[in-house]
């Protein structure tokens, strides 16, 4: 009870924001993807980011990393501009980061222990085999280091994943973003990353973000929930308070109904009228 | 007629923007801050696939080429009695012309083709995206070591080329068509001159080396990240810089070897 209460008044302040998108707008040729996003990410805590298939969660977090620009806005990592920053100060943020990306990205010409180790060697100048053991202590917290001598190419699509995870993680980072982390593990893998995730955040007290579609597991380990849709914020909370929203769009997501205001075509011409129009197709 | 214009306008706009954005990426992973402990073993790496790789092909048309020189000249000289000429003539053909640009050709086809489809297959995968997140900049950590190797190593594949070219024609003229070993080899002796053949030979080499190398990896990392992109982008990287080779030649030629 007392700690429901306290969850559900919770909400992210200036002072323990790590990163701070304000009235970010950003648009793929003539679509708009954002439209005046605002948005804080709690340092120390899981930020879960949800929403349909396409809203733009991705892109999101590629703005957030530097890789896009923003149309106009601002993304401030404590005090940072990041859209403002230059190529090398980027370069220099982005050590803070680590990234899980939804296709995984391994380096295909390193075997999954060199996968593992690249940022550590890249950033520090640890001696070898204090590398080999923290690259070890990761593959292991992912179930794979029975793997290390495995190429890329040798991996599952799951087992991919959590290597790639491992990457992400190896260097400690202070802020992480898994992009969709749960996709394609089975229910044990599952579990374990689910886990994995909540204890590095505590542990570590780093502040991750997690893009997911998987609403139990993620409400679960999040401690804040942002729901986008059509290029905006279209609710916000702890995940009690989500459960708890009474409106439609946000109840037919978090309860995964096909048929309600979220739309779960991309927009279209009508389908019959498609269906039955001659040609025109593109 | 206005719409013509307008499409001719943006098309040139389109190639500008190209253009600079290509001379942006040489300028920033070649020029820009260079880290010669860390780009060392990359470098041998990629000499390897560069150069080491391209040996046989280029060994193989070397000595092939070479041989047709040597047949041909002899049947064209023998009428005038001077088959003795012939080291001179396939010297000559290789070193200026010949060797730099066919190894150019060559090198387009096996190595600046193979460099695009590698750094467009690691755009399409998001590698180069999550080298930029780790805070490594794929600029210098891809694209400097590669075009390091091709400048390297152009150079010295047009002079393997040469080499066993001249060893392909004295095989055919001396062991096959029986010139005088001696009258091959002081013929050629004579004739070829240092820097007026043998440098201006690799001036040409180094050029095109640099031209191949950089539409090559420009191509890779500028492609629409799809399987149907990076095999324009490919195609691409061969016809550009074959383009590009035989109409170099013909500039470098003009201001080398001709008498204004
Ligand atoms: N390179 C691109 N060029 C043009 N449009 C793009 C590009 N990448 C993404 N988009 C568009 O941007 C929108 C948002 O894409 P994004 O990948 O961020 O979606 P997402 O929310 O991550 O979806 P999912 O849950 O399926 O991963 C999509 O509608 C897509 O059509
Ligand atoms: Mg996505």
């Amino acid at each position: 009870m007392d700690a429901e209460k306290r969850a559900s008044v919770y909400r992210p302040s200036p002072q323990d924001t790590i990163i701070e998108v304000t009235d970010m707008t950003f648009s793929r040729g003539s679509r708009k993807i954002f439209d005046g996003v605002s948005l804080r990410i709690p340092k120390g805590k899981v930020t879960a980011i949800m929403g349909p298939s396409g809203t733009g969660k991705t892109t999101l977090l590629k703005l957030i990393g530097g890789q896009l620009l923003p149309d106009s806005g601002e993304i401030r990592l404590e005090g940072q501009n990041i859209p403002g920053l230059s190529r090398r100060e980027l370069f220099v943020v982005r050590e803070r980061m680590g990234m899980l990306f939804q296709s995984g990205a391994l380096f295909t010409d390193m075997n999954v222990f060199d996968n593992v180790a690249f940022p550590i060697r890249v950033h520090t100048q640890l001696p070898e085999d204090m590398i080999r053991d923290i690259v070890l202590m990761k593959l292991n917290a992912v179930g794979l280091r029975g793997a290390v001598k495995l190429m890329p190419s040798e991996l599952s699509g799951g087992m991919a994943r959590r290597v790639a995870l491992a990457r992400a993680i190896a260097l400690d980072p202070d802020i992480v973003m898994y992009d969709e982390p749960f996709t394609g593990q089975d229910p044990i893998a599952m579990g374990v990353l689910v886990n994995l995730i909540k204890r590095l955040n505590e542990a570590l007290g780093h502040s991750s973000i997690i893009v997911s579609h998987d609403i139990q597991e993620t409400l679960s380990i999040a401690d804040y929930i942002y729901l986008l849709s059509d290029g905006k914020v279209i609710a916000e909370g702890t995940p009690e308070e989500l459960r708890q929203v009474e409106s439609e769009k946000v109840r037919q997501f978090v309860e995964g109904l096909p048929d309600g205001p979220v739309p779960f075509h991309y927009p279209a011409p009508d389908y019959v009228e498609q269906l039955m129009s001659t040609g025109e197709t593109r | 007629m206005i719409d013509r214009i307008q499409r001719l306008g943006h098309k040139t706009l389109s190639k500008l923007a190209a253009f600079g954005r290509s001379g942006q990426i040489l300028l920033q992973s070649v020029v820009a801050r260079p880290a010669p402990l860390m780009m060392l073993p990359l470098l041998i790496k990629q000499i390897y696939f560069v150069g080491v790789l391209s040996l046989v092909i280029i060994v193989v048309s070397g000595a092939f080429i070479g041989m047709v020189l040597g047949l041909q000249g002899y049947t064209i000289l023998v009428d005038y009695g001077s088959e003795q000429a012939v080291g001179q003539m396939v010297a000559l053909s290789l070193l200026r012309e010949l060797a730099p640009v066919v190894t150019a050709l060559l090198f387009a086809g096996r190595a600046g083709s193979a460099l695009t489809a590698e750094i467009g297959l690691m755009k399409a995968t998001e590698q180069l995206a999550s080298l930029e997140m780790i805070g490594v900049d794929p600029l210098r950590r891809i694209i400097a070591p590669r075009l390091y190797a091709g400048f390297i190593c152009m150079p010295l594949l047009s002079m393997i080329f040469a080499v066993v070219g001249i060893w392909g024609a004295a095989v055919v003229a001396i062991d096959w068509l029986g010139i005088y070993s001696g009258a091959y080899w002081a013929n050629m002796q004579q004739s070829v001159d240092f820097w007026n053949d043998v440098v201006n030979g690799l001036i040409k080499a180094v050029v095109f080396g640099f031209v191949v190398t950089w539409i090559a990896v420009y191509q890779g990392y500028d492609c629409i990240p799809t399987s149907e992109g990076i095999s324009q982008a490919t195609t691409r990287t061969v016809v550009y810089s074959s383009l590009a080779v035989l109409g170099l030649d013909f500039i470098l030629t003009a201001l080398m070897f001709g008498d204004f």
